[in-house]
């Protein structure tokens, strides 16, 4: 499917947004108003908003640890999600997951996950259902290259494959998982064989550009809808920041992060928006204004949201 | 008018009637389809249900188990079965770190109605991996309720309530009991979750007993009887919730306590419940709370050794006597 101009400025405004959210965390973060972990999307957002640009609003997300941009690219509220990384009481989960748990069940976003391969069952399954229920949904999950060398990633993939179920797995390959290079721990140069040893249709990516993404994700979609079950994305892909915030980055060099930055996701839709003439320089600055201005309301959100009470504690543990 | 059913018969029409009512019901595991399973439980009902409702998997426990908890989380109700309870340990991650964080995690919003089935007990010689009775762990984790189950009736009524509640919920079946028979009563009968029974009243002491350890905390208590040591033998039943009331009313009354489980004693069901009893019953108390497990080693194979490792008859009756002193007479 051809992109029209105005989808187009939509997935240029969310990368803005999820760019915008995650420098807001970063701030926080340091500023002590956010306990616990952030792990920040920045540099990988044509990934996500790209994948769930191809999604229906009923399909399924699994998102991980660094979950951030996948929640926002579902639709997730940025200001219940502010608040949630903050423990405030109207975040998504009334403070009791944080930044690591987000899950927004009326979006079909299944949760971020703090283990890595966690999402691949949960997203395998809700597959299966939608398969059971006799629905035309479909399910994604992202996970990181960390994830490629967990035994669940083989277990799931092998059920996808012999149930032809609706289920796209797309990898972000942001080259490191932690501190260490993705290179020196997975073996095999090609990463999509893994799949292909399945007969899983695998498709290697440019992460960076959103519209390879969103068509690579758009194939995969239709496959899983049109009944032809699993397919595997590779996503190359690089975070601009640590692992987490604090991270020092010592494991990699300035040059290999400025060679990424240099192709950054964002001011390459832009070129291609003022290039067409879909949107001027003008036009796509005060999208960034506005988006600026609706994060800072995020945060303002959060800020004032109330602490849960402490007698909430035991709440939710059981239906 | 109730039937004579095997444990395993009432395991499996508990099921067949679920998957009749609901049709978001369905089973998976390995080998539960045409072979209906190892231990036979599931027999008949693929040629009912068909084989996506009665599942086969591959051999992939973390794998199935993950998948469970995905369709459990938009819509649909599994049972997974695991032939082994000593296999669970490969799906650990995906019951303790998914399944029962999901629901607090999300701040009450998502719904996880999974039940897993799976076995526990030695006595078969199977050796250290396929004896153990890891009931204790689950029972350690907030988000999972646990059924322990020791008669057909109560297997059926306790897995009917497990398939219907919203919550993970996993059912121990002792593999020993598959064959042993019981009155089943007709109907729709699902037995809440949280409320023990007395399996034979008596006033001078209280014999807790889990699972297949009722049976023999019951042929214990009548051969007490014959040395006029009236014992009242009481079941759980489910684990979480439990149903502490029951328990600490059957030890007020006769001021005794010995409980019997079959996983190891250390830091298992044994000792949370006789802390729960001291807890509750102190003062009540004419005798420290006593308590057999399976012994703190591995489950060996020779039948000489693995029938050490299992609480029976003779050790129960003597660790009766023991709270009366060493004389072991009765006042
Ligand atoms: C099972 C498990 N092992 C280890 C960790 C610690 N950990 C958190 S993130 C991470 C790296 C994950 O790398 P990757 O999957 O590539 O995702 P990325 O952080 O690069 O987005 C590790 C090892 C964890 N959370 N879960
Ligand atoms: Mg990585």
């Amino acid at each position: 499917m051809e992109l029209g101009p105005e989808k187009l400025k939509d997935m240029y405004r969310r990368m803005v947004v999820i760019r915008k959210f995650e420098e807001h965390i970063y701030d926080i973060y340091t500023r002590g108003l956010m306990p616990g972990l952030a792990h920040l999307y920045i540099g990988e957002e044509a990934v996500a908003v790209g994948a769930c640009a191809a999604l229906r609003d009923d399909d399924f997300i699994a998102s991980t640890h660094r979950g951030h941009g996948h929640l926002i690219a579902k639709g997730g509220r940025i200001d219940r999600m502010m608040a949630e990384v903050m423990g405030k009481v109207d975040g998504y989960c009334r403070g009791k997951g944080g930044s690591m748990h987000i899950a927004d069940m009326s979006l079909g976003i299944l949760g971020a996950n703090g283990i890595v391969g966690g999402g691949l069952g949960i997203i395998t399954g809700a597959a299966l259902s939608a398969r059971m229920r006799k629905t035309d949904q479909v399910a994604l999950g992202f996970f990181g290259d960390g994830a490629l060398n967990q035994g669940i990633f083989l277990e799931t993939v092998n059920m996808a494959a012999i149930w032809k179920l609706p289920v796209i797995y797309l990898c972000e390959n942001n080259q490191y998982g932690e501190y260490t290079a993705a290179s020196k721990v997975t073996a095999g140069h090609d990463l999509c064989a893994r799949a292909a040893a399945f007969d899983v249709p695998a498709r290697q990516v440019d992460g960076l550009d959103i519209l390879a993404v969103y068509e690579a994700t758009q194939w995969a979609v239709d496959r899983a809808r049109s009944g032809e079950g699993p397919s595997f994305l590779l996503c190359q892909t690089y975070r601009y920041r640590g692992h987490h915030v604090g991270d020092q980055n010592t494991y990699r060099t300035k040059e290999e992060i400025e060679q990424w930055m240099a192709r950054d996701c964002i001011r390459r839709l832009a070129s291609r928006l003022t290039a067409g003439g879909s949107a001027s320089e003008a036009d796509l600055r005060a999208v960034d204004e506005a988006v600026e201005a609706e994060v800072v309301a995020a945060v303002d959100f959060g800020l004032h949201s109330p602490m849960p009470d402490p007698r909430e504690v035991v709440e939710h543990v059981f239906a | 008018m109730p039937r004579k059913l095997t444990f395993a018969q009432a395991v499996r029409e508990a099921m067949a009637e679920e998957m009749r009512r609901d049709p978001a019901v369905f089973l998976m595991g390995e080998d539960v389809g045409g072979a209906g399973g190892v231990f036979k439980v599931t027999v008949g009902l693929l040629e009912e249900f068909g084989p996506e409702r009665v599942r086969d998997t591959p051999i992939a426990e973390a794998g199935f188990m993950g998948l469970a908890v995905g369709a459990a989380l938009t819509g649909m109700r599994p049972i997974v079965e695991i032939m082994f309870g000593d296999f669970i340990t490969l799906a650990m991650d995906q019951i303790v770190n998914q399944a029962c964080k999901l629901r607090y995690m999300s701040g009450g919003q998502a719904r996880v109605p999974l039940t897993i089935r799976t076995t526990l007990g030695a006595g078969r010689s199977s050796a250290a991996q396929h004896s153990q009775s890891l009931h204790a762990w689950f029972a350690h984790i907030p988000g999972i309720k646990v059924a322990i189950p020791s008669t057909p009736a109560d297997a059926k009524g306790l897995l009917k309530s497990a398939i219907r509640d919203d919550n993970v919920c996993i059912v121990f079946e002792d593999k020993m009991m598959y064959r042993l028979e019981g009155d089943v009563p007709d109907g729709d009968l699902p037995i809440p979750f949280g409320q023990a029974d007395v399996k034979r009243p008596g006033e001078d002491v209280t014999l807790i007993a889990t699972s297949s350890m009722v049976h023999v905390a019951l042929k214990a208590a009548e051969l007490l009887q014959k040395e006029n040591i009236s014992a009242e033998v009481i079941d759980p039943r489910t684990l979480v919730p439990l149903d502490r009331e029951a328990l600490v009313q059957s030890v007020r009354k006769t001021g005794r306590a010995l409980i019997i489980d079959e996983g190891h004693q250390k830091y298992g069901v044994t000792a949370e419940l006789a802390a729960v009893i001291q807890e509750e019953a102190f003062d009540d108390l004419d005798a420290p709370v006593a308590r057999l497990g399976a012994a703190d080693v591995p489950v060996p194979f020779s039948t000489a050794l693995e029938f050490e490792t299992i609480p029976n008859e003779a050790r129960i009756i003597a660790a009766v006597k023991a709270t009366w002193g060493p004389d072991g007479k009765k006042r």
